[in-house]
């Protein structure tokens, strides 16, 4: 396949886990929609052109692994995994009631395809990276991606994890961070700056770091992901500078982290979604 | 279940942390998955040997217990049986949101190891002194929460949570400890031990204290009282059955912890009690303090944690029935 169909393939993936991420969180009419979105991209990418995995075999021992540090996003997450066929898509707009299987934050034990439990912000970073050390000493030839957000590189525990990467020289793990910008309380430079920028703090710890100047642009995030899988001796950082709510047309002004809208507002923002998904389609 | 009780008061000649790492070296030969994390105390529970002779199994986090109980879960999930070392507070207390959610409720089943419990943190002093690392264990749902006796106990049991699905968190003294067991000895995870056996009280015992509960059954001996003396190394999940069964056929009840009472063997001895057959209970343990710096022996008088103090508790318990 030529680069460019299959760039124009990750598009319309997109387009459609941005879609349903949007109607599962708007059938209970409440959840993280901010975080959900910005990392949409990234997760075409990753599941429609990147990983290996089996989506009859979620526990395949030589598959790529994805851990979604930043738990909050599990809709995009369950979105995906539900197009990539892990189960029937239907099943995730359970979300969030009784006994589902598809809670507010990831959850190895209860979503197939779900490789490790996240919510406690930090933690995802250093289980990840004990999965990617794990697969290191195994001699697997796989990669461990795992997802932070900018608010979570509060918590120490992320560059506790930084330094034990780059001292274990875990070159089977990608760390993306999705700099939308915003976490729960407004800005993250009016909240908890980050100095020199999370690009800067990562290569100061050691690692590779890619800058993705458009973080929602699947053909920029894909070739970032490509110069990664070359990188020998050291953990890659790809900085995804997202944007917060991003294609939902109540979160997106307001760079929301959890969001409330109205009934009208969610019909607007799945008819707006739809609109998309048929643009992008026709292209 | 099978030992053989010593029971001369006198310490083992090695040191107790080589019980755990001689059951690494033995299952780390045997099975490649058996992995060891460390947060820089290698050189504290003798790990140093573990990292030579088994490289790709033996993983040093730094100082950073939140990140190495992670690594641990990491690892777990990679199909690994993983211990993961630091001294009692920080495996307990510095790591404790990482164990629970990483580990615990993600159905990962670490072995969390922590060193010098309660007053063996001795020198360190307070700010090392862990009276409540099993109290916070025993709150995480399904967790096996166990504090070993000796050498030979800690040796068994290693292997015992290896095969184990389940979390667990144990303690370890590092240095010597009085030897109640001869080497070989078999225990049973959640099992009970009767050392004596008593007829008008028992005493309910774990760690270091349980020799002092077997010399404190010598002391109630010589003055016409007969205690019955058991081990229960495992906080949870606690043997119901043999604390009811002592219950009823002893009538009054002391348990000895070098732990806080309030949220510890104390608190989950009398709560199987109270629900199925209520007798005069009395619970030797930390009263609601901090810990302090100094010795082990004098931190074990200023905390009430001796066989006297047992002994009179016994007879306390004994008058109230």
């Amino acid at each position: 396949m030529q680069k460019a169909e299959k760039m124009q393939e990750l598009r319309v993936f997109a387009a459609e886990i941005r879609l349903e991420a949007l109607k599962t969180i708007g059938s209970l009419g409440f959840g993280h929609v901010g975080g959900s979105m910005s990392v949409v991209e990234a997760l075409a990418v990753l599941y429609g052109a990147v990983m290996k995995v089996d989506p009859k075999n979620p526990r395949w021992e030589d598959r790529d692994w994805c851990v979604m540090s930043k738990g909050h996003a599990g809709p995009a997450m369950y979105a995906t995994l539900g197009l990539k066929g892990f189960y029937p898509i239907e099943q995730a707009y359970t979300l969030n009631q009784p006994h589902t299987n598809f809670p507010s934050h990831t959850d190895r034990t209860k979503t197939p395809g779900v490789d490790l439990t996240t919510g406690s912000l930090g933690q995802g970073m250093s289980t990840a990276i004990g999965a990617a050390l794990g697969n290191k000493m195994d001699d697997k030839n796989n990669h461990v991606f795992v997802f932070v957000g900018d608010g979570e590189c509060d918590e120490g525990q992320v560059w506790e994890g930084a330094e034990f990467a780059v001292q274990y020289k875990l070159d089977n793990l990608v760390c993306f961070v999705d700099y939308n910008q915003y976490q729960l309380d407004g800005a993250v430079d009016s909240i908890m700056g980050h100095g020199k920028g999370l690009g800067a703090k990562f290569d100061a710890f050691g690692w590779h770091v890619i800058e993705v100047e458009d973080g929602n642009d699947v053909e920029q995030i894909y070739d970032a992901v490509m110069a990664a899988y070359k990188v020998k001796g050291m953990p890659t950082c790809i900085v995804l500078n997202t944007i917060k709510g991003k294609g939902a047309t109540f979160a997106e002004p307001s760079h929301s982290h959890s969001s409330q809208p109205t009934k009208e507002q969610w019909d607007e923002a799945i008819a707006a979604a739809e609109a998309e998904l048929a643009r992008v389609k026709a292209l | 279940m099978s030992f053989t009780l010593i029971g001369k008061h006198e310490k083992d000649a090695r040191a107790n942390r080589d019980g755990y790492v001689d059951a690494m070296m033995e299952m780390m030969t045997a099975d490649s998955k058996v992995c060891h994390i460390d947060c820089d105390l290698y050189n504290c529970i003798n790990t140093a040997k573990l990292e030579k002779n088994f490289p790709k199994q033996t993983f040093n986090a730094g100082i950073a217990e939140a990140n190495a109980m992670g690594i641990a879960a990491g690892l777990c999930a990679t199909g690994r049986t993983v211990f993961m070392h630091s001294f009692g507070c920080f495996a307990s207390r510095r790591a404790f949101d990482q164990a629970f959610m990483s580990a615990a409720y993600a159905k990962l089943p670490v072995h969390v190891l922590g060193s010098d419990p309660g007053v063996c943190a001795a020198y360190n002093g307070g700010t090392h002194m862990p009276f409540e690392d099993m109290a916070l264990y025993m709150a995480v749902p399904e967790a096996v929460v166990i504090d070993p006796t000796d050498f030979a106990m800690i040796n068994c049991l290693t292997k015992k949570l290896a095969a184990s699905e389940k979390f667990s968190f144990m303690r370890m003294v590092r240095k010597t400890v009085i030897k109640v067991y001869e080497d070989g000895a078999d225990f049973e995870i959640g099992k009970g031990v009767t050392l004596k056996d008593g007829k008008d009280v028992t005493i309910i015992a774990s760690g270091i204290m349980v020799d002092e509960a077997l010399k404190a059954e010598e002391t109630l001996a010589a003055e016409g009282i007969s205690a019955k003396v058991i081990d229960m190394f495992t906080w949870k999940p606690i043997d119901e059955e043999l604390i009811i069964e002592s219950a009823k056929a002893t009538g009054a009840i002391v348990t000895a912890e070098n732990h806080q009472v309030k949220c510890g063997l104390g608190s989950a001895v009398s709560q199987v009690v109270a629900k199925n057959c209520p007798v005069p209970m009395e619970m030797i343990g930390i009263e609601d303090r901090f810990g302090q710096v100094g010795a082990q022996g004098f931190l074990q008088e200023e905390y009430g944690l001796t066989a006297a103090h047992i002994v009179e508790a016994a007879k306390k318990a004994v008058s109230r029935k």
